[in-house]
């Protein structure tokens, strides 16, 4: 690719919160069928900084630019339409508790897209197909395992055709043995050509994955590079240092 | 003691009649009081901070009130500001304000119990305010609510006796007349008590059926 073709360009991201300063100048470009991985201790601000991506928490300054057209969040309208736009899977998955699977994965395509019921329940099979719950579309969150209801939802996200996802450590609420089958599904999409930014603390994926990783720390984006470069033998970097400590604390 | 004639041929046509004008305002008061409930909640739950104080003052004056006293003012007072309503209209409008003054506490309950993560699902998904209460919120709620708010149908189906107050004329009405009308008041009230009494259980069946039609799967603590 000659011309990076920049999805979502987010630039200088401040916020605020009782007085601390939890992200402060945040900026990232992400260009189209990219991965970026946000790593970095706990509290560094990684999911602060996704959910002001789509304004689930409102920055305070900063401007939010996707496909070239810069983001008015005072526009509710406008705002609704961003976010139809942009996936979001959160860490305790969030499913509509009163709502089937398949129900959890049309009802937006029919509220917020104006779908006709039948063609949002064709779509909506079809994505439950993609993460591989088919066979369990009739079942309420409250009936899935942990990795069912976080497949269910990336297909509730999916099914919105999303121009970019965000990845709130998609990972951390689940039993070891049930990351495996999110993180197939996440990197199945990933090779698909998927534009994704996803916090996570699953070295080895981001390693294997990750085009670019960002260390956060503090509010700040203190390291930004490819795995390769970042994570090489005898790099002197704060993501290599945290990668080492992860894998022996988990030894 | 036990006259079939004055049983059969004067209480129970009265007490029938009687009992389709309760039915009347029973079913229709239920109903709308429940949505009342159901929208006031909702929006002292999510409406903007002056919809929030309205939704308050209502409740405050409604529960603070008696429910006789509000009959009074909308059937005496309201004519004053050329207002006008038959017993039966004055009887059921309020009926329906202060059954939707209880259910939207009920209401209120459940809303808290919701999970802001499911808020914040809808709302990344698109949802605006409106369209994540209706979809996401309020059918949660009112599962939530239903044991509460079945109770105080009950209650309604009780308290709606008061209707004689403004001469509307139901069960208790007619009982009332029959009564004054032949001094036979330990019959007729036996049997006013056990047409309420059969309403009631009536209603609880129904309820049982509705809290078990609408049940979910790990929702609530069934």
């Amino acid at each position: 690719m000659a011309q990076q073709d920049i999805v979502l360009d987010i630039r200088n991201i401040s916020k605020n919160l009782g007085g601390k300063d939890i992200l402060k100048d945040c900026s990232l470009k992400v260009a189209r069928g990219e991965l970026k991985v946000l790593i970095g201790p706990s509290g560094a601000g990684k999911s602060t900084l996704l959910q002001c991506i789509n304004c689930l928490i409102p920055p305070d300054s900063g401007e939010i630019i996707l496909e070239g057209t810069k983001l008015n969040p005072e526009n509710t309208r406008e705002l609704c339409a961003f976010r139809a736009r942009v996936g979001m899977i959160f860490q305790d998955f969030n499913l509509f508790d009163h709502l089937t699977a398949i129900d959890n994965v049309s009802i937006a395509l029919r509220k917020v897209r104006g779908m006709n019921a039948k063609d949002a329940r064709d779509r909506a099979m079809e994505e439950l197909g993609r993460v591989g719950l088919a066979n369990r579309y009739l079942l309420y969150p409250a009936q899935l395992s942990g990795g069912q209801k976080q497949r269910v939802a990336i297909a509730r996200a999916l099914a919105m055709d999303p121009t970019v996802i965000l990845l709130d450590e998609p990972t951390s609420a689940l039993d070891p043995e049930l990351v495996g089958e999110v993180l197939a599904v996440i990197r199945d999409l990933a090779q698909n050509g998927m534009t994704m930014v996803m916090a996570t603390h699953q070295m080895d994926f981001a390693r294997a994955l990750a085009n670019e990783i960002l260390f956060m720390q503090n509010g700040v984006i203190i390291e930004q590079g490819t795995p390769q470069a970042l994570l090489a033998e005898g790099a002197e970097t704060r993501t290599r240092d945290f990668f080492t400590k992860l894998l022996s604390d988990g030894e | 003691m036990f006259d079939p004639e004055f049983v059969f041929e004067e209480l129970l046509p009265a007490l029938n009649r009687g009992l389709l004008v309760s039915i009347a305002l029973i079913v229709p008061a239920s109903i709308l009081g429940f949505l009342g409930g159901l929208a006031i909640g909702c929006l002292r739950g999510f409406g903007a901070p002056w919809m929030r104080r309205l939704g308050d003052c209502y409740t405050a004056i409604v529960r603070g009130v008696p429910l006789a006293v509000q009959l009074m003012m909308i059937y005496f007072a309201l004519p004053k500001l050329g207002i006008y309503f038959e017993p039966y209209g004055a009887a059921l409008l309020s009926f329906i304000i202060c059954s939707a003054a209880y259910h939207s506490e009920y209401v209120r309950g459940a809303l808290l119990s919701i999970s802001q993560g499911q808020i914040k699902a809808a709302r990344a998904l698109g949802f605006n305010t409106l369209q994540t209460v209706l979809w996401i919120v309020a059918p949660q709620a009112a599962r939530r609510a239903l044991p509460g708010c079945g109770n105080e149908i009950i209650y309604l189906i009780k308290y709606s006796s008061l209707a004689y107050l403004v001469t509307c004329m139901e069960l208790m009405g007619e009982g009332k007349v029959v009564a004054s009308d032949t001094f036979r008041f330990t019959e007729v009230f036996i049997a006013v008590g056990a047409y309420y009494l059969v309403m009631v259980t009536l209603a609880t069946w129904l309820l049982n059926w509705l809290e078990k039609r609408y049940r979910i799967p790990g929702f609530g603590s069934h």
